[in-house]
């Protein structure tokens, strides 16, 4: 896994000429900076700008600078920035083999593909399940999967959409303790957003968007 | 009031079924009218034996290989021309603003008759067509070219005039099938892995909206193969494609030739079947042979390559329209125009003062038939996905199969036995038949335009009405229908669009005697003048974008809060 530094420079986001939010931070190699605030305050417009995927009613300015590259004006696919999204959005055409196959770099071919699914698959506890169709997995199954799905497509940074929040209290500790575990280990920058207290990381920064409107009032 | 809850049950209890009668029933009775007359059977006119006669007939008619060949490769080349350019298109501009564009370009073009099509198809084509004037400028023609287009032998003529009619309806079916936004972010994610859009499109897109593309392409095959109105008038004649063949068998003076047109019209469902048989197959091979290349982790197939081709063929498509509608005005107003020039050395209104006295009754009757048979459609249609949502269980398979039956099933196999069941009844052909005919056609494309958006209507509205005390039927008319009010007027404008356009019902059902614009510009183009034709292919269009714009300016007008009609109507309630 590459590991290096996430840098927001000068963050200006609008919506509709609006003045949504403005940022600029530093998210360092295993970090999770978690972003909260109240719906319409601008946190998935900050993922979605992250990963080059703003809709066009918002417009931003600023700067992306990760491992030290310049990739603001880059397309979604040439930027490596891996998304966990509120659902798990499995392909329902392919198996559950099949979509972490997709997301694996082609350069990994034949038995040794096999095999990395396969270990994945038995690090989360669904070794059985390659050829099951994902809509017939449970949902903490599929949160897994989809783990499992932007793990191997190598990313160099994790954003998180409320990943947790269709999970029940059980299973949301779970999934959380995988995510978490994940970005320490592959030691990428990743950053949460959520209005959710209980999903911020213990040893984790906070931005909370609702307070910085108000120190802007 | 109970009134109205007795007749709204009523309705959603008899009309699934009529809806589901007046599709299928006119038209296995017309398979069945035209299969007994293809093995000899035809009492009114003395034959009351079984035989092969028909058969034997059929298969001596000079060139009857060429007619089913010209049939087949115009209808399925044209199909998957349109569906490759169709998912190329969507595939470059997927999620990004040129959907927008996708969208404005050919909603339009939906509205535009086939007979219209085809007849602009033809002025572009001609040797002193627009084309050969572009070239002319380039090569310094003097003289239009000597080159056999339209009307060519190898039915390219034809291929491009169903393109030009296949590749909006198909564009319009996957922007509604796509509307769904878990595929979209699907589509972000998988570019979020590295996949560049293209390919990103083909492996997450594609796999899940071809099923929903099925039906509307298995339609557009159905069609293209067996369509009259444009393989008559850009078509060859000698042979001509096999519809067109049939056709000319059916209107013979020698009414035994009745038994071979039957025939014919039997081999023309077969050669449907096949086709669509052929296709199902070939769907399954490439799903078999592609499957593995879904997750085979490759992020790119030259995708900047086919970025560009798809602004090329994107370029190119717009051309044409604007050559082909430009050249259908100019013709119709157009003096003396000599050849190379690329506008006409004069222009005047005298073609439309010419035809304006004539089109009256064709334009009445055209308003007619179109209204009563959307009308009817969009009844039957509202009525029986109220049914569903009521009996709360959709729709089998079976049953929106049988929604397409009369598109999948190809109009001149069956139109023909609907003649014969008509004769047999003793039901006299005129407007009445013509209704009913044009309703076969235009409930199809009325239901797939309004269930989309009647399904997805949240049931917490009926709930909170039924809440306020609101019977089924109160909530269905003052909160569904209202709710509603624009899909349910883009629908009817769609239905009238359909009937606007239709040939052979009108033709067939009505024997002749209710002429309609379509009718009449059909006639007139082989053979009429072409500056009248022009003009009549103009009015021919007019009517559906009349229909759409009227649709539109409705639906901002009413059920539209705080606009000046609604806030009048709350002063007036206060």
């Amino acid at each position: 896994m590459n590991s290096g530094t996430l840098q927001i420079n000068a963050l200006q986001l609008s919506r509709q000429q609006q003045p949504l939010l403005s940022l600029s931070t530093e998210i360092h190699a295993g970090e999770v900076l978690t972003v909260m605030g109240p719906s319409g305050s601008g946190k998935s417009s900050l993922l979605n700008w992250l990963s080059g995927l703003l809709a066009p009613q918002f417009s931003a300015s600023g700067q992306i600078v990760l491992d030290g590259k310049d990739i603001t004006h880059l397309p979604p696919h040439q930027r490596h920035m891996g998304l966990l999204l509120q659902d798990p959005l499995l392909f329902p055409h392919l198996n559950v083999a099949e979509n972490i196959a997709f997301a694996m770099p082609k350069a990994i071919k034949g038995a040794q593909r096999q095999a990395q699914i396969l270990a994945a698959l038995d690090s989360v506890g669904l070794a059985d399940m390659a050829l099951r169709n994902p809509a017939s997995l449970s949902g903490g199954q599929q949160a897994r999967v989809a783990l499992l799905r932007v793990m191997l497509a190598q990313p160099k940074a994790l954003l998180l959409d409320e990943p947790f929040s269709k999970l029940d209290s059980r299973l949301r500790q779970e999934v959380r303790e995988l995510v978490f575990n994940f970005i320490q280990q592959a030691k990428i920058p990743a950053l949460l957003v959520t209005h959710d207290q209980a999903d911020v990381p213990a040893a984790g920064r906070l931005i909370n968007l609702a307070e910085m409107e108000a120190a802007t009032c | 009031m109970k009134l109205g809850q007795s007749l709204y049950d009523w309705g959603i209890r008899v009309a699934p079924w009529l809806l589901f009668a007046l599709l299928v029933l006119p038209v296995l009775g017309g398979l069945i009218g035209v299969l007994l007359p293809a093995f000899g059977w035809l009492p009114t006119l003395g034959s009351q034996q079984v035989n092969l006669l028909a058969w034997q007939q059929l298969w001596q008619q000079p060139g009857l290989p060429q007619m089913v060949t010209l049939s087949v490769t115009s209808g399925v080349l044209s199909s998957l021309l349109a569906l490759l350019v169709c998912l190329l298109l969507l595939g470059c501009f997927y999620g990004s603003r040129g959907m927008m564009l996708l969208q404005r370009i050919f909603s339009p073009l939906l509205a535009i008759p086939h007979a219209t099509a085809a007849i602009a198809m033809a002025f572009l084509l001609t040797p002193s067509g627009f084309f050969s004037r572009v070239f002319a400028l380039l090569t310094g023609w003097q003289t239009p070219p000597d080159w056999l287009l339209p009307n060519d032998a190898v039915g390219v003529s034809i291929m491009l005039a169903l393109f030009l009619k296949e590749l909006p309806f198909l564009m319009i079916m996957s922007l509604a099938a796509l509307a769904n936004s878990t595929v979209l972010t699907q589509f972000q994610l998988a570019q979020s892995m590295g996949y560049q859009r293209l390919t990103a499109f083909c492996k997450v897109v594609l796999p899940q909206l071809y099923p929903k593309l099925r039906l509307p392409i298995y339609a557009v095959l159905a069609y293209g193969c067996a369509n009259v109105e444009i393989a008559q008038i850009v078509g060859p004649s000698g042979p001509p494609t096999l519809a067109v063949a049939i056709v000319q068998w059916f209107n013979d003076v020698d009414l035994h030739r009745r038994f071979m047109a039957s025939a014919g019209a039997v081999l023309q469902l077969a050669v449907v079947l096949s086709v669509l048989l052929a296709w199902w197959c070939a769907e399954r091979l490439l799903a078999w042979g592609l499957g593995r290349l879904l997750s085979n982790g490759r992020r790119s197939y030259a995708d900047a390559v086919w970025q560009r081709l798809s602004w090329l063929i994107l370029g190119l498509v717009g051309l044409t329209l604007v050559l082909a509608m430009g050249g259908l005005i100019l013709w119709s107003m157009a003096g003396y125009w000599s050849y190379p020039d690329l506008v006409p050395d004069t222009l005047q209104l005298s073609h439309w003062l010419t035809a304006l006295p004539f089109i009256r009754l064709p334009l009445l009757n055209a308003v007619v038939v179109a209204f009563a048979a959307s009308g009817l459609a969009l009844l039957l249609t509202l009525a029986t996905l109220e049914a569903e949502q009521v009996r709360q269980k959709p729709l089998s398979w079976l049953s929106q199969s049988i929604i397409y039956l009369p598109l999948l099933v190809p109009a001149i196999a069956f139109l023909f036995g609907v003649v014969w069941l008509q004769e047999q009844l003793g039901i006299a052909p005129g407007m009445g038949t013509v209704i009913a005919s044009h309703s076969l056609f235009v409930l199809p494309y009325v239901f797939l335009a309004l269930a989309g958006n009647y399904r997805l209507l949240d049931p917490r509205w009926a709930s909170v009405a039924a809440s306020l005390g609101l019977s089924p039927g109160a909530v269905f008319v003052r909160v569904k229908l209202p709710l509603l009010f624009k899909p349910i007027l883009l629908a009817l404008a769609l239905g009238l669009a359909v009937s606007f356009g239709q040939y052979l019902p009108t033709l067939l059902t009505g024997a002749g005697r209710v002429a309609t614009l379509t009718t009449e510009a059909v006639a007139l183009a082989n053979g009429g003048s072409r500056r009248l034709v022009a003009v009549y292919a103009l009015l021919q269009m007019l009517l559906p974008a009349l229909a759409f714009l009227l649709a539109y300016w409705c639906s901002k007008l009413f059920f539209q809060p705080g606009t000046k009609t609604q806030s009048n109507a709350s002063v007036a309630v206060k």
